[in-house]
């Protein structure tokens, strides 16, 4: 229907002198006007900055015990109050930003890298490989990461290494399967006829010709999954399979005060839960601007 | 007929917001209605026009505002109706039939459904709103209601859907019917049954009626009246024969020269083109909009902004020079290069190609039994409805797609594989495409540039400087330039798409070039300027073309063959004007008469009836039968007829002979070629 779609389906600009905006302008045009995305982006650009300089600013050593003050709560010289080992909780929060902010941003391109290829070979080949290739990522999908997760720590040891493949491979057919419905549709436009008639090898055809119009899904998916991949490795730390001590990572040191929290030493998990929380939420914030921004 | 205006739009001006800036879509648009009347609005794409009818309904887009003017509807001011008059306004007294009747309807509602929402709305409910549902169905000449009450939209072919869109429409006995380009998706023998019914409505309704289409051949068989729109502006309003047969406008004029004409072909003259391209919407004009394309153009025109000239008899001309607007030159010469003889030993040799796809169990034989030749330097016109097997045909040539084992295709003498992965290197290049949807086409995302430039690499074999040498006359020879390689394809508009594309199948010398319907997304002075560059490569280059379009000018133009398909079947195969100027098949024949002429010449109506059948389960004998006009008897239903030669190289698969066939056409063949 010409009629509604009518401004955007106005007279293509006349010669490339009065081209307008790349496709690629207009989505940052339309993020940098979006609310969603720019809280998203400040809260994840606070941690972020906490992560590279934290440690740097803040009041306390976060691996000092100071055993005398031990379980203070909230005051002035400790603004969240100390933990079991007399340890800074803000000196903690600010500093255990580190370890989750690198690990679940590898774990995420990891699961991109490997999800794209998958997504890119079983959505251009179809039949037998995606048949197959399908059905294996299905069965993957169905097991629960921590399970996974376990298997692989008995088989390779905790390191951070093995959370970000853990994680990472676990992610990746959910990232394949939207890149396969991407790449299902692309594929039966005429530009990859085209590239069959000038006799071009499958890599080609996927990487070159079908992959650049495929990115505004991966994009999407990737910054949704970054979401699901810090609640991945906060979650695996707090069950001791993630990342180890003595480091304040946040899923860590919930799982080693929330013992106490009956005995009303509430600040010792209170503030690292938050910190989880507001990632996840920055992060959320972003993917949905994102994807806003993709769709509109 | 009364004096009340139907509609009255009094200096309506719209701008759409783009970027932060209003942008000027219709400027100070004067256009009047009178009841009964039919009204037409043509214009190339980007002129306007379904924004005056949304501005009419106040259905704009978001970013749309009216900014200036008045509309009356009935002598009632639609810009000062609140909400719940308007909404009153757009149920009982204007009604609107979009273009894609597909995407009007509500797919997963029965069509009985929508119809009897409708009467609901009014107040009628149960049985009597299903009784006059079913009447409205009549109405429109569908003849089983009850059974299409049952069915969803996706049951309905496009031409019975369309037809239950204007039911609708009607359903609330509108004093003023918008129609928006009704039938531009539909095919030629879909599209001459619309518009009979909706010629057969307007002489039983009182509606007044607002036709929206760029086809100016439909506009002029429909309206009273037409109006030009340009970059706006109304540039010409008049009767609709006045203003087709004797134009006052330069654009109309040059609108009117881009067509093939009266069996115009190649070989006889370039078709006329307007040079330069549609103001940007929200430019700022100073003289007169049409002034940079126009050859009559003098300063007065560049500087002062012609007004609305009043040349009496209704006539209206937006043109300084109206009197002289008939004498504007032609922007691209007439003549062309003699043609050569073609003795040549044929470039492609096809023989007894069949593709069969299963479908549930059931073989569906998309292409059977074809078989033709060419030779270098010609044209084969491929013409059927759609789901005849013509895209099937040129994938099967191209090796997209497999054919069934036994035929044969042959390139120049040689076999060519059946599978595009086992032909040579010079065979995938010999055979080369331009497809419909240029935007489809190439990939977005890279640069033109990027694209020739691989083309060549693969198709050319060339590499470093030879290619960036090749590449510049490549560009040239498109009529491009240096400045259209940068950019992506999405920065260019629809024709300079189109080239890049014509560009791209040429990289390698091909022999054989599938053009599958390369203008039909095109406006018409685009399309002329890309049928003259495809005949200009043509003489130039000696290549040979499958032309595959559904608008039979077009075809005729350039095309030195033409095989008819039915049902994947070649029905007729033979020379160009053999084929057109009959006697002809009977299939040709209504595909013929289904076009509607610009000069309003009343052609040999034969109308098929009902929808092309299924190719999984075709009828016997003839598979036309079913739908032939000229069927003689039991023998149609029981066997199917050989293609016979009528006249050497021209050959027909129908059991009337062809002298028959000849007596039967004869009479009507003088009436609809007035050429």
């Amino acid at each position: 229907m010409s009629a509604t779609d009518t401004p955007a389906g106005l007279p293509a600009p006349a010669s490339p002198d009065t081209a307008s905006r790349s496709p690629w302008g207009e989505m940052l045009h339309s993020l940098l006007r979006s609310g969603t995305f720019l809280t998203g982006l400040f809260i994840l650009l606070f941690w972020v900055v906490c992560a590279l300089f934290g440690q740097y600013f803040v009041p306390y050593d976060p691996l000092a015990s100071d055993i005398i003050n031990a379980l203070t709560p909230p005051a002035a010289d400790h603004w969240f109050g100390t933990d079991q080992l007399g340890r800074d909780v803000f000196s903690r929060v600010i500093v255990g930003s580190r370890d989750i902010l690198t690990v679940a941003p590898l774990a995420t391109i990891l699961a991109t890298i490997a999800g794209t290829a998958l997504g890119l070979l079983i959505g251009y080949f179809r039949g037998i490989v995606d048949d197959i290739v399908s059905r294996v990522l299905e069965a993957f999908m169905a097991i629960p990461v921590v399970i996974i997760a376990l298997l692989a720590i008995v088989a390779l040891g905790t390191s951070k290494v093995t959370v970000i493949v853990v994680i990472g491979l676990s992610f990746a057919p959910i990232i394949a399967r939207t890149v396969r419905s991407a790449v299902l549709a692309e594929r039966e436009l005429d530009y990859v006829a085209a590239a069959k008639l000038r006799h071009e090898g499958a890599l080609h055809t996927m990487f070159v010709e079908i992959l650049p119009n495929v990115i505004p899904p991966i994009l999407v998916e990737t910054t949704v999954r970054l979401g699901y991949a810090i609640f991945a490795v906060a979650t695996l730390s707090f069950m001791g399979f993630g990342i180890q001590p003595p480091s304040p990572d946040w899923g860590l040191s919930i799982s080693s005060n929330y013992g106490m929290i009956g005995g009303g030493f509430w600040w010792t998990v209170l503030f690292d839960a938050l910190a989880i929380a507001s990632l996840v939420i920055g992060v959320n914030l972003v993917a949905d601007g994102v994807h806003g921004a993709f769709n509109d | 007929m009364t004096d009340k205006n139907a509609l009255e739009l009094k200096d309506l001006s719209v701008a759409y917001r783009v970027g932060r800036r209003n942008r000027a879509v219709l400027r100070n648009v004067n256009l009047t209605i009178k009841a009964g009347e039919a009204y037409g609005l043509v214009g190339e794409s980007g002129c306007g026009k379904s924004t005056v009818a949304l501005s009419v309904v106040r259905y704009l887009p978001r970013n749309g505002s009216i900014t200036g003017g008045s509309i009356a509807l009935d002598g009632q001011d639609v810009m000062k109706l609140d909400s719940e008059a308007l909404r009153r306004a757009r149920a009982d007294s204007v009604s609107m039939v979009y273009q894609d009747p597909g995407k009007a309807l509500n797919p997963s509602l029965r069509i009985g459904r929508q119809l009897t929402e409708i009467f609901e709305l009014a107040g009628i409910t149960g049985q009597a709103a299903t009784d006059k549902a079913t009447a409205m169905l009549n109405r429109v000449r569908i003849s089983d209601p009850v059974s299409v009450m049952q069915r969803y939209p996706h049951q309905l072919s496009g031409g019975m859907q369309q037809r239950v869109a204007i039911a609708m429409a009607l359903a609330n006995d509108p004093s003023m019917l918008i129609l928006d380009e009704p039938t531009t998706g539909l095919d030629a023998t879909v599209e001459a049954e619309v518009l009979d019914l909706i010629g057969q409505l307007r002489r039983e309704l009182s509606a007044s009626i607002l036709f929206i289409s760029h086809n100016l051949a439909v506009v002029s068989n429909m309206c009273d009246r037409v109006g030009v729109l340009y970059a706006g502006m109304l540039v010409e309003e008049g009767s609709t024969k006045d203003v087709f047969n004797d134009p006052r406008h330069p654009y109309t004029v040059a609108l009117l020269r881009c067509l093939p004409r009266g069996g115009q072909r190649k070989d006889q003259g370039r078709l006329d083109t307007i040079p330069g391209f549609l103001p940007g919407i929200g430019a700022t004009i100073v003289g007169c909009a049409f002034a940079d394309r126009c050859a009559l153009a003098t300063e007065r025109c560049r500087a002062e902004p012609p007004p609305l000239y009043d040349l009496g008899d209704g006539r209206l001309s937006r043109c300084h020079y109206h009197d002289n607007a008939q004498s504007l030159p032609r922007a691209t010469p007439a003549d062309v290069p003699a043609a050569q003889p073609k003795q040549a030993p044929p470039v492609l040799q096809v023989e007894g190609l069949n593709k069969t796809y299963g479908s549930h169990g059931h073989p569906l034989r998309a292409v059977k039994d074809v078989s033709v030749s060419l030779r270098p330097g010609e044209t084969l016109g491929l013409v059927g409805e759609s789901g005849s097997g013509k895209t099937t045909f040129a994938r099967l040539l191209l090796g997209l797609v497999a054919p069934d084992d036994g035929g044969s295709i042959e390139l120049e003498g040689k076999k060519l594989a059946p599978r595009l992965a086992s032909r040579s290197e010079d065979q995938v290049k010999a055979v080369q495409i331009v497809f419909q949807n240029p935007d489809s086409a190439l990939n977005r995302s890279h640069s033109i540039r990027h694209i020739l430039s691989r083309a060549l690499k693969r198709l050319g074999g060339l590499s470093g400087r030879t290619l960036d040498t090749r590449l510049e006359e490549l560009v040239r020879s498109v009529r491009l330039t240096d400045r259209h390689l940068a950019v992506k394809p999405r920065q260019l508009s629809g024709g300079l798409k189109q080239r890049v594309a014509i560009a791209r199948a040429f990289a390698g010398d091909p022999r054989i070039v599938v053009c599958d319907e390369p203008t039909s997304a095109l406006d018409v002075s685009v399309q002329a300027a890309i049928l003259n560059l495809l005949a200009d490569l043509q003489s130039r280059q000696d290549v040979s073309y499958i032309f595959i379009s559904h608008d039979l000018g077009v075809v005729r133009y350039l095309s030195d063959k033409i095989a008819v398909l039915y049902l994947g079947r070649i029905m007729e195969f033979g020379p160009s004007e053999a084929v057109f100027s009959g006697p002809h098949h009977p299939y040709t024949e209504a595909l013929l008469s289904a076009v509607p002429k610009l000069d309003r010449t009343e052609s040999s109506r034969i109308r098929l009836d009902g929808e092309i059948p299924s190719a999984a389960n075709p009828p016997t004998g003839c598979v036309f039968h079913t739908r032939c006009p000229r069927k003689i008897g039991a023998i149609c239903e029981t066997q199917e007829p050989q293609l016979t030669e009528a006249q050497p190289g021209h050959t027909i698969r129908c059991h009337i002979p062809y002298a028959e066939l000849a007596r039967l056409q004869a009479p009507k063949i003088t009436a609809a070629e007035p050429a």
